[in-house]
Formats: C-alpha cells, structure tokens, sequence
C-alpha cells in the first residue's frame, strides 16, 4: 500500500469517494424513476460540451456542465409537451449531441489525446483542481437533495399526489435533472462519459433489491457505490488495468450478487406470502 | 339538503387526451353526503374527479371546490384528500406504510421541513383510523389488496381532510373484500364528519353506502338519492346508456336492483 503515499492515488482514491456517493445517491432517483437512459443520454451530450470547451479555449468542465444542463432541460421540455415519449427525446440528444462533438473535434487542428480521456476516464489522472471542484458540486448536490428529501421521494414515488397537493412539480423535476446532470459532469474526467451511467445506475439497482425502505435503499447504494470505486480503483492499480472499467465491472459483479441473495430471500418468503 | 355546497359543477366540459370527456355537467355536492360517481369506463368518472382536483382545466362551464376553481386553490388543497387508483402507485417501491402516510402531508409540512410532533400525530391518528397501526412498518409491496387500499386512505387522511376523492378503490380486490370495504367506508364516513366522493363502475354495490348518486355517460345521465334515481322512470332510460357500453356481460347484475346476486357478477384483479 506504498501507492497510497503518492498524491495522484490520495487524489484518486478521494474521487472516488466523491463520485461513489454522489452518483449512487443520484442514481437512487434514476433507478425508481426510470431515468436511466436519460443519465445515459445527458452523459453522451457532454462529448459536445466538453468538444466545445476544446474548441473556444474555455475550460471543458464549465462549457461541459451548460451543455449538459441545456440537454437535461431539453429533454424535459420535449418530454413534458407530450409531443413524443421521453425516451424518443433522449434518442434525438443522446447522438445529435455526439454528432456535435464528433463535428467540433474535426475543427480542431491535430488530435486531442486529452478528449480521449474523457470518453473513457482516467481517475488517476485528475488534478486538484478537479477534485476541489467536484467537493464544491457533490456537497451542493447532496445539500439540495437532503433539504428537499421528502419532495423528491413524493415527485418520485407519486408524481400525480405532488401535483394534487400543490407541490412546485415542474421546478423541482427540473433541478432534479440539473443535479444529475451536474452529477455526471464531475465524474466523466475519472470513470468517462461511456461508462458513467453505470456508476449511476448500478449500485441503486443493487441496493434496490436488498431494500424495504427509501433509506435503506440509499444508504446500500452509497455503500455499494463507493465500495465499487475503492476495490476497482485499488484492483485496476495493482493489475495495471483501465480504472474505470474495472470499476464499473466492480459494481456489477456486485449487482449480480445482490441479484442472487434477493431472489434467495424470495424464495424463501415466497410460502409466508403467498397472497401478496 | 341544506348544507354547504363544497364541490359545485356548472355545464361542466372537460377534454381529456384532446377528446371530450365529460360535456354539460350540472350538480353540487355538499358538506357531509357521500357521493358515488357511476358509469361505465370512459364515461368521464375519473376525468371529472381529476377536474375537481385542479389536474384537468374544463373547455367550458365551470367547477368550484370551496367555492373557488381548483387550480387556485392554494393553501385549501390541504382540506382536500385524494386517493388514486390502485394501479397508478408501484407498490414494489422501497417505502414503509407510515413513510408513505407522511408523504400525505408533504405540501403542508413546508418546504425543506422535516416531519413535526403535529406530524408524525396525524400520521399516527391516520393509520389508527384505518386500523393499520400494526404495519406501520411494513414494505407497501408486502400488504393485501385491501391493506393497501386503507394505506392509501391513511395518506390521504394524514390530511385530515374534509373532502375525501376516491377514483375506483376496489379496483384491486375481490367481491367480498369489497363490500367489507365499502362497509367500513360507510362505518368511517358517520363517524369523521368529512365529505366523500367516490368513483365507481359497481353501480349495484355502491349504491347501497352512499347517499347520493351521481351517473355519468359522458354526460350527467341522472344524479340524486340512489333510491329516487334507481327507482324512477329514469332508471330505464339510465340502465339503456349503460348496457350500450358496458360489454362483458356484467349489466344483468347490475341492472337488478336487488344486492342479492353481487356475488354472482365476474370481478377483475
């Protein structure tokens, strides 16, 4: 465990942490509210934000998250309208968004090797500054979802009962989809715009299984995410493998077994209740 | 019939999905009664329920809960319980009854504020009343098809309400669960002193609960006291509207007014 005096493992393994929480607290609305092609979509526009910070000299990060705002409330809208169903929404961003990034990139003069490492990750290889900035983002997300816990869980568990008692619905799904969408901007530099819905999605699956309750169900998915960031950043270092896919194939293992002891404890209900 | 009006309709026309759901309503209820809203499926129960909870905006004419148009009513929503259809809630969702009990009061509490002492009260009082204190802590998905109806009430009553809506609660359960349903409905509307409307396709069984009726085909076909409008010329007249759209050979025991042969008549899951 020599690694963990170097800076860069400190740093990584602090993302990690951040990302971990972060994600999986998110992902457990994603999860209950069927949004996971969303994050997916969201994700994928962030190749056009980050392709246009390359091209204007801003830095990708904050080009990246107006982009990726932009497509989550875009998203939103169309849905909202009715016009078409919110999966045919997130389709039309989810490549035309690419396509915008694929077109910005062949502006640029010569081959970028740092786009690169957003599409796939390198969680060793983020700086200071990033991980200051995804303090600041995780802490602001996590403090809007605490301060607007049971508003969440309602608008998640029953959209209809918060429209009928008043609730602000459509504010509150918008800044739902900015929290994600910020969300998935501070990971894409450590696990890659590819595999961060992932990060998303599959430790609150997980922890949807082996839950009775909503915050049993985050506290797992915490556990499950941050648990799945260490071991894959730790395995991926001492294997010499690509840390971000080995985290998500950490997480998902972890599914799988989380698959298999829910279907056990089924099975073993299964005579107690047999009418429900 | 003196009381209150609480819920007034006047040539009400409410679209649902760009098509007229519901076209020259005229009725009123009032503090107090316990209304059941009959018809067959389509014939604008439920859009006329989602009107009067502000969901749905009329085309024409108008409708007053507490004497002011739903989508304004503000802080009044709070006297207003609501309890959806069964097969709107996913009951696999990691919630615990008294969780789901509290979310009843969600708009009340504030926003950003957690549950009060007056809260977890009302939350308390909410599953007393519906008997169900005893699975407080129970995982929604793991409650019966009537459990989960009286969970589902014990939300809408975290409220303390006056005016209870109910779209189809015994949609889930069987022949007998649901008249011991719509018995302890009844046992609960003469004790709280609360306005209920219910919506209904079971004309027979509903019937006999409440106090007035109200039968919908798109348009109000009849509506007042179950016993003057089951039993007069219009009954015929009503009944024709009915088995016109109601196909699967449910309408012969409904027609008849006797409660004898409920039990005969095909239910759904």
């Amino acid at each position: 465990m020599d690694l963990l005096h170097y800076a860069f493992m400190q740093r990584a393994l602090l993302s990690a942490t951040i990302i971990g929480t972060v994600c999986a607290v998110i992902g457990v609305y994603v999860v209950l509210r069927s949004m996971s092609f969303i994050g997916a979509g969201i994700a994928h526009a962030s190749f056009g934000g980050v392709a246009l910070g390359f091209l204007s000299g801003i830095n990708p990060l904050f080009t990246t998250i107006l982009f990726c705002i932009a497509t989550a409330w875009g998203i939103a809208f169309l849905s909202e309208k009715r016009k078409i169903h919110e999966d045919s929404a997130v389709g039309i961003f989810f490549a035309s968004t690419m396509a915008l990034g694929i077109l910005l990139i062949g502006l640029m003069k010569g081959y970028n090797a740092d786009l690169f490492g957003y599409l796939f990750g390198n969680i060793l290889a983020v700086s200071a500054g990033d991980v200051t900035f995804s303090i600041i983002i995780a802490v602001l997300v996590l403090g809007l979802i605490w301060f607007f816990y049971k508003e969440f869980l309602l608008m998640t568990f029953d959209l209809e009962m918060a429209q009928v008692t008043g609730l602000p619905t459509r504010s509150l799904n918008l800044l739902m989809m900015t929290l994600m969408a910020v969300t998935i901007v501070i990971s894409i530099k450590s696990v890659g715009i590819v595999l961060v819905s992932a990060l998303i999605v599959t430790p609150a699956a997980s922890a949807y299984l082996l839950s009775s309750d909503f915050k049993s169900m985050m506290r797992l998915s915490v556990l499950f995410g941050v648990a799945s960031s260490w071991i894959g950043l730790l395995l991926s270092v001492w294997l010499n493998l690509a840390s971000g896919a080995t985290i998500v194939m950490v997480a998902t293992l972890l599914f799988f077994i989380c698959y298999f002891i829910s279907a056990q404890r089924k099975r073993l209900k299964q005579p107690e209740h047999a009418s429900s | 019939m003196s009381a209150e009006i609480v819920i007034e309709c006047l040539q009400l026309s409410v679209a649902y999905q760009d098509k007229l759901a519901l076209e020259d309503v005229t009725f009123s209820i009032h503090r107090n009664e316990f209304w059941g809203i009959l018809g067959p499926n389509g014939s604008g129960k439920t859009t006329l329920l989602k009107s009067m909870l502000g969901l749905l905006t009329p085309v024409q004419g108008t409708i007053r809960v507490f004497g002011v148009a739903p989508q304004k009513l503000g802080p009044l929503r709070d006297r207003i319980g609501y309890v959806p259809q069964h097969s709107q809630i996913d009951f696999n969702f990691p919630l615990q009854v008294h969780e789901m009990v509290l979310l009843g009061r969600c708009r009340k509490m504030g926003l950003g504020r957690r549950a009060s002492g007056e809260d977890i009260e009302a939350v308390e009082k909410a599953l007393e009343r519906v008997e169900m204190q005893h699975l407080a802590h129970r995982q929604i998905g793991r409650l019966s098809g009537g459990e989960r109806q009286r969970a589902l009430i014990a939300r809408a009553l975290a409220l303390e309400p006056e005016i209870l809506l109910l779209d189809e609660p015994t949609a889930a359960l069987d022949v007998s669960a649901t008249e011991g349903f719509y018995e302890w409905l009844h046992h609960m509307h003469s004790q709280l002193h609360m306005t209920l409307v219910l919506v209904s396709h079971d004309v027979g069984v509903v019937s006999q609960y409440v106090n007035a009726i109200a039968c919908l085909n798109k348009k109000l076909v009849a509506h007042g006291r179950p016993t003057d409008v089951l039993n007069q010329e219009s009954l015929e007249q009503m009944y024709g509207c009915d088995v016109m759209l109601f196909q699967h050979g449910k309408v012969p025991h409904m027609v008849v007014p006797s409660p004898a042969h409920h039990h005969e008549s095909p239910h759904q899951e």
